[in-house]
């Protein structure tokens, strides 16, 4: 699960389509990302220290107030499952003794690390200086770390956050996390930085996270537009970029998202639909909400399927694994640990599944979707177990149809694209087809 | 008059169903899908037009009066010629095709002496093929490649004895011509076959002049009514590869589902085991879709699952069936990985099960799996509509029948026996709504 | 009572997916509530302490057949949770007031949620234990955790937990506890005469019946089991791992030991032994469970490891300790915790030269040949080797 986004084209990559956008924002997200991995190849130089973590329950602010660069090993399958790397990354892992059953984002970064650990950039990725486990909302990140830590023999802190089991962050969690922070990780990440924690610092990056956080809000609401200027999860998950990485806290990202706030805003004056890689859609057939992660080993090809039958997604929970912003949190420099806690309790994937079918019937309802499609990733089940009765709870209490199909994250020999096609050709022909019998039900 | 086609594109099969405007269907086809699909459909629909002509002629010789054979008799006569008939030119198509290939086909034998031997074995073939057409023959598939095939690894064997060559040449220019042959559009226009056909049976002697005078007649008739094609629909697996524009292509789920609506008007679910998947689907009063579930990325406990356990056993399809009717013992097999299934059943066996009672319990198994598809889909509701390949199997039948009844109740379970035709049919009302609606 | 008499009775609760014993016991006093739980451990000593029966939930066996509960996975997920959602849908839990799903896997910790949605009415807690084994930070939050699922069962069964009652079930579980580490090592010293069938039956035993009846069950079955004389065979000592959640069906158990080999030690229901040491009867129950469990507990895949020297040597003791002469990773298909940690303690394995092998299993595996092959063929080499 987890994860994060990138531009997915870039000069090393292969350029197959054109590129889906290209806006000003679409640049300064590329260059952003670009900017990192060229900061992370550069410690030589740089002498900067790297700190590793996961998107889900990043503490971006911290690490960056004591000036660590943050490298994410999930960006990194997906960089590599985009140019067509990770199959054979996740052969050679499994070749070293790694079950063909488990997450195929730890075989692509275990993969990586034995074929030299080549960063999307062509240039060697330094050996962190520290791994971070923010164990938020997914057990496999837990034996992750462990097996990175074999590896690279390096300082591990565990961020330990407790799963949401009755629905809501209790005290006690709450109390947990923050000691954790105070006893383990800023001591850890003093020890590694030399520098002395400086809680300014914090509260300054978190001030410019909220604002950030705002403008992406107004982004993703902007999708109950009919029609919608964006799609919300092929799309979207360009916009997430920033924000699921190293520059939550930063400058960069507060402009980054005032400046695609913009942009669309200019699209919903125009009435315009949302920009994809076969150009503008200009009729909006079918308004899908979207539950899962995508595939990334065949992102435009599945993207293709749905933008060539005038489907668009106008909300979708995978945009909520850094972070579920849209339901009110926003990060608060005023009471800078327990926000961060806070933070990290309320990923997606740490929430309940009553809580999960609860968001997503308030997307289908409140985005006027025509459905709800999962796509169940093999590789995840913090996503995927009890994805069928999501499916069915949404059905019982919206009356909008479910359909499913099933891929994985960055695993290649698991994506047939004959298999999904035919399933989503079906989905929306049902869609249609309901839709007319409606119209003849209440023309009757 | 109007016709509206539809044309199913499966796996294994192609099948077309030709419907009148009134909703009526006159007639369907079927062949063996291969590896070009354009004649695969074309073929299919072909044969369907050719079954609407017999409803059309049976039609007209029920109002005709005074002939001494019964309409049933003229059309089962007719039927086996006009067959024939095809058969012959197919026949011919093939022996040019070998011929060719022996010749150009590098082989170490001397081409004369492969000429020799096809001559021989096609006509061996063309007296073999024409009894499997005679009246009370029976024929076991009725596909040429199937019997065409039979006949020649026969023929050919005994030949390439008696000539000291390898059979396995011949063998091997009947593989290649024998799909060039399939993919040989079929003629569309049948009018000529069907009147030769007629003479041919008069030839034999199995119909006296009065009454071939009388059915010549209708039969010129019929033959007269030109069968416009009005709207072609086109579904099935294959269906992104029929050469039609997209507005004439609908999914499988929703052929299916307005297909068992249209045969069994109170469906209200429908269980589909097909050879790669296997599909639950739920429609409303009027055949519309409301859900569908297909099994997931693994394509454990479909119809192809009976097959590998078949050739696992050497054992027929379709003696499957039965044999798993004679099992006295419940035995439980949990696997229903096609791959590990072998595993299981030589385990079973040699732990000294009987065959009949692990076929059995395979049989359970499958069904155990559709129960979870459906329960997926939204469970099982009166009435249920089982279709596909495996709506055949007795054993499978009698098995969904008890799980049903004990997970929902007692409900009425439709089977047809031509519920292949199940998509193709709702693909030609599809068509016709297309124009009609 | 034979030893075969009181397996007799295991194999019968073993096969019961009714659970007739738990039914029973919960009909004799309309105040008795049940609550079942999952792997790999919880405090059972809570229930008990309010009168409650704690039942283990080890999905459904080889014997189940699953309609519902398939519905609801996928089929790259592994069996335990659809059995179980069988025996929910089935009314085969109806009985049950209350479940406890451990921190174990996130296809366990999302059946909590399902099992909220599934059955309302039902007493549902994800119990959620520390990964820091510090006493300040994880040890305030699992004492923390504990008082909340000792308000949370005082709630449902009404009546009063007391410190007192608590302390009085450690007790009664110290000993249970003390006898399962009594069988084992008995079955150690005397494999002959103490089959893992029947080690395997005795412990799911514990899982369905009240621990009193548990505690004299094991002290008669070793009484008489001592006095066997059974031939010893010439296998090798085996141990195994990765099965401590989803169980592997009877006869797996059984070919591995006809295929030449004694399991020494095994991970199956580490419940019954989570708890290594005597848990202290005096002074605050829940800090002793704490310190217990921070201090003092097995492993499994599904702990975290904080320190990389600390990998796998839970299990490199256990070799030695049991005299072992190889281990048989035996995980269920689609296992998280059990598969991603495997490669490491493989790796652990081959720095001390221990003999291993892996294989993978459903908890209705139905072939047992190539499991009795690669365990012969195991137990083989390891002879030819020693």
């Amino acid at each position: 699960m987890s994860t994060k986004i990138e531009t997915p084209t870039d000069s090393h990559g292969s350029s197959e389509i054109q590129e889906p956008q290209k806006d000003s924002s679409m640049l300064m997200q590329k260059e952003m990302i670009n900017s990192n991995y060229d900061a992370l190849t550069n410690t030589a130089n740089n002498g900067k220290k790297v700190c590793s973590t996961f998107v889900p329950g990043n503490l971006n602010e911290l690490i960056q107030s004591f000036g660590l660069l943050n490298n994410l090993p999930e960006t990194n399958a997906i960089q590599n499952a985009m140019r067509q790397q990770s199959g054979g990354m996740i052969q050679t892992a499994e070749r070293q003794g790694h079950s063909e059953d488990v997450c195929t984002y730890v075989k692509a970064d275990i993969g990586m690390m034995s074929k030299g650990n080549i960063a999307p950039n062509g240039k060697p990725m330094p050996n962190p200086d520290l791994l971070l486990l923010s164990y938020t909302g997914c057990f496999t990140f837990m034996k992750w770390f462990e097996l990175l830590r074999q590896e690279y023999k390096c300082e591990t802190v565990m961020l330990q956050v407790p799963y949401q089991g009755d629905g809501e962050i209790t005290q006690n969690m709450r109390d947990f996390v923050v000691k954790q922070l105070k006893e383990e990780v800023i001591p850890a990440l003093e020890r590694v930085s030399g520098n002395a924690f400086d809680i300014d610092k914090l509260r300054e990056n978190m001030r410019r996270s909220a604002q950030a956080e705002d403008d992406l809000v107004w982004v993703l609401e902007s999708a109950k537009n009919k029609p919608t200027p964006i799609d919300a999860y092929f799309g979207a998950i360009y916009y997430l970029g920033p924000i699921f990485t190293a520059f939550r806290g930063t400058q960069q990202a507060v402009d980054y998202y005032r400046v695609l706030r913009q942009e669309i805003e200019q699209r919903v004056k125009n009435g315009q639909g949302p920009i994809t890689p076969g150009g503008e859609m200009t009729k909006e057939r079918y308004r899908l909400v979207m539950e899962g992660p995508p595939n990334w080993t065949n992102f435009r090809e599945f993207w293709k399927m749905f933008y060539e039958e005038g489907a668009v997604v106008v909300a979708s929970t995978y945009t909520k694994v850094g972070g579920v912003y849209d339901q009110g949190f926003r990060h608060d420099a005023d009471n800078p640990l327990e926000s961060l806690a806070d933070y990290c309790l309320g990923c997606y994937t740490n929430r309940n599944l009553p809580k999960r079918v609860d968001m997503l019937e308030k997307y289908v309802k409140d985005y006027e979707a025509d459905g709800l499609l999962i796509n169940s990733i093999k590789s995840c089940n913090s996503f995927s177990a009890g994805q069928l009765m999501m499916m069915q709870e949404i059905e019982k209490r919206t009356g909008a149809p479910g359909a499913f199909v099933e891929t994985d994250l960055v695993d290649p020999r698991y994506f047939s694209a004959a298999n999904v096609k035919n399933r989503l050709e079906s989905y929306f022909q049902m869609i249609e087809q309901r839709r007319q019998g409606n119209m003849i039900a209440s023309a009757r | 008059m109007k016709c509206f086609i539809g044309i199913d594109l499966g796996s294994t099969t192609t099948k077309s169903v030709v419907m009148d405007d009134t909703g009526t269907p006159l007639g369907h086809g079927i062949t063996n899908s291969r590896s070009n699909y354009d004649t695969a459909a074309l073929v299919a629909k072909t044969e369907a037009l050719i079954s609407a002509r017999l409803v059309l002629l049976r039609q007209s010789l029920d109002k005709a009066p005074g002939l001494t054979l019964s309409t049933d008799d003229v059309l089962y006569m007719l039927e086996r010629h006009f067959r024939l008939a095809q058969f012959l030119v197919q026949l011919d198509n093939l022996k040019r095709l070998c011929g060719e290939k022996a010749v150009q086909g590098n082989y170490k034998e001397d081409p004369a002496t492969l000429t020799t031997a096809l001559e021989r074995t096609f006509s061996a073939l063309k007296i073999e093929l024409s009894k499997l057409f005679e009246p009370g023959a029976e024929r076991k598939s009725d596909f040429f490649r199937d019997l065409a095939g039979t006949v020649y690894m026969e023929v050919a064997e005994s030949q390439a004895a008696e000539l000291k060559i390898s059979s396995d040449t011949l063998i091997n220019i009947y593989d290649k011509s024998i799909i060039e042959v399939e993919n040989i559009p079929p003629q569309v226009d049948m009018s000529e076959t069907f009147l030769v056909a007629l003479d041919s049976a008069l030839n034999a002697g199995e119909i006296q002049t009065e009454d071939f005078g009388k059915v010549q007649a209708a039969l010129k008739e019929v033959l007269a009514v030109e069968l416009e094609e009005t709207y072609v629909v086109g579904t099935g697996y294959g269906r992104a590869r029929l050469p039609f524009p997209k507005e004439h292509i609908r999914s499988e789920i929703l052929c299916h589902g307005l297909g068992a609506h249209l045969m069994y008007p109170k469906t209200r679910t429908v269980l589909d085991i097909g050879g790669q998947d296997t599909k639950g689907i739920q429609v409303d009063e009027s055949g519309i879709v409301v859900n569908f579930q297909m099994n997931d990325r693994c394509a454990a406990g479909c119809g192809r699952y009976l097959g590998y356990i078949a050739d696992e056993m050497q054992l027929g399809l379709h003696e499957l069936g039965p044999l798993a009717m004679k099992s006295t013992k419940k035995v439980s097999i949990n696997s229903t990985c096609t791959v590990f299934a072998g595993a299981e059943l030589r385990d079973r066996l040699s732990l000294g099960e009987k065959r009949e009672d692990i076929i059995a319990g395979l049989h359970r198994a499958i069904i155990l799996r559709s129960m979870s598809i459906l329960s997926r889909s939204g469970g099982v509701e009166d009435e249920l509509t089982f279709t596909g390949g495996v709506a055949k199997n007795e054993a499978a039948v009698k098995e969904l029948r008890i799980l049903v009844q004990e997970n929902y109740g007692d409900l009425k379970i439709n089977i047809d026996p031509d519920s292949i035709y199940t998509g193709a049919l709702g693909a030609a009302e599809f068509a016709r709504r297309a124009v009609e609606a | 009572m034979s030893t075969v008499e009181i397996i007799k009775r295991c194999e019968e609760l073993y096969e019961d997916t009714y659970f007739t014993a738990a039914r029973e016991w919960k009909a004799a006093d309309p105040s008795r509530r049940v609550i079942g739980y999952m792997p790999v451990y919880v405090p059972r000593e809570i229930m008990h302490a309010g009168g409650m029966m704690s039942l283990g939930i080890l999905g459904g066996g080889d014997k189940l057949e699953v309609i519902h509960g398939d519905a609801y996975y996928q089929s790259y997920i592994c069996r335990i949770p659809r059995s179980t959602i069988e025996l929910g849908k089935t009314g085969r839990l109806d009985f049950v007031d209350g479940m406890l799903f451990p921190s174990i896997c996130d296809v366990i910790r999302n059946l909590s949620g399902m099992w909220k949605l599934m059955f309302p009415d039902n007493y549902v807690r994800y119990f959620d234990v520390p990964q820091n084994y510090k006493d300040d930070i994880g040890g305030n939050y699992y004492i923390a955790e504990l008082q909340e699922l000792r308000e949370g069962l005082e709630k449902l069964s009404g009546n009063k937990i007391t410190d007192e009652a608590i302390r009085n079930s450690i007790k009664v579980y110290n000993l249970n506890r003390k006898l399962i580490r009594e069988l084992y090592d008995l079955r150690a010293e005397m494999p002959q005469n103490v089959p893992s069938n029947d080690v395997y039956l005795l412990n799911r035993a514990g899982m369905v019946i009240p621990v009193e009846d548990h505690n004299s069950m094991l002290r008669k079955y070793m009484d008489a089991a001592k006095a066997l004389d059974n031939p010893i065979r010439d296998n090798c000592r085996i141990i195994i791992n990765g099965s401590f959640c989803e169980q592997p069906p009877l006869n797996l158990i059984r070919s591995i030991e006809l295929a030449g080999c004694y399991i020494v030690d095994d991970d199956y229901m580490l419940v019954n032994r989570w708890l290594l040491g005597e848990v202290p009867t005096s002074g605050d129950p829940l800090v002793n469970l704490a310190n217990a469990f921070l201090h003092e507990s097995a492993d499994s895949a599904a702990k975290y490891c904080d320190h990389h020297e600390d990998v796998g040597m839970y299990l490199l003791s256990t070799v030695k300790e049991r005299q072992a002469e190889g281990v048989i990773f035996a995980a269920p298909s689609f296992c998280d915790p059990a598969l991603l940690e495997r490669p490491m303690l493989t790796d652990r394995m081959r720095e001390h030269d221990i003999p291993h092998i892996s294989f993978k299993y459903a908890e209705n595996s139905g072939q047992m040949q190539p499991i009795r092959e690669q365990a012969g063929t195991f137990a083989d080499s390891i002879k030819l080797w020693s």
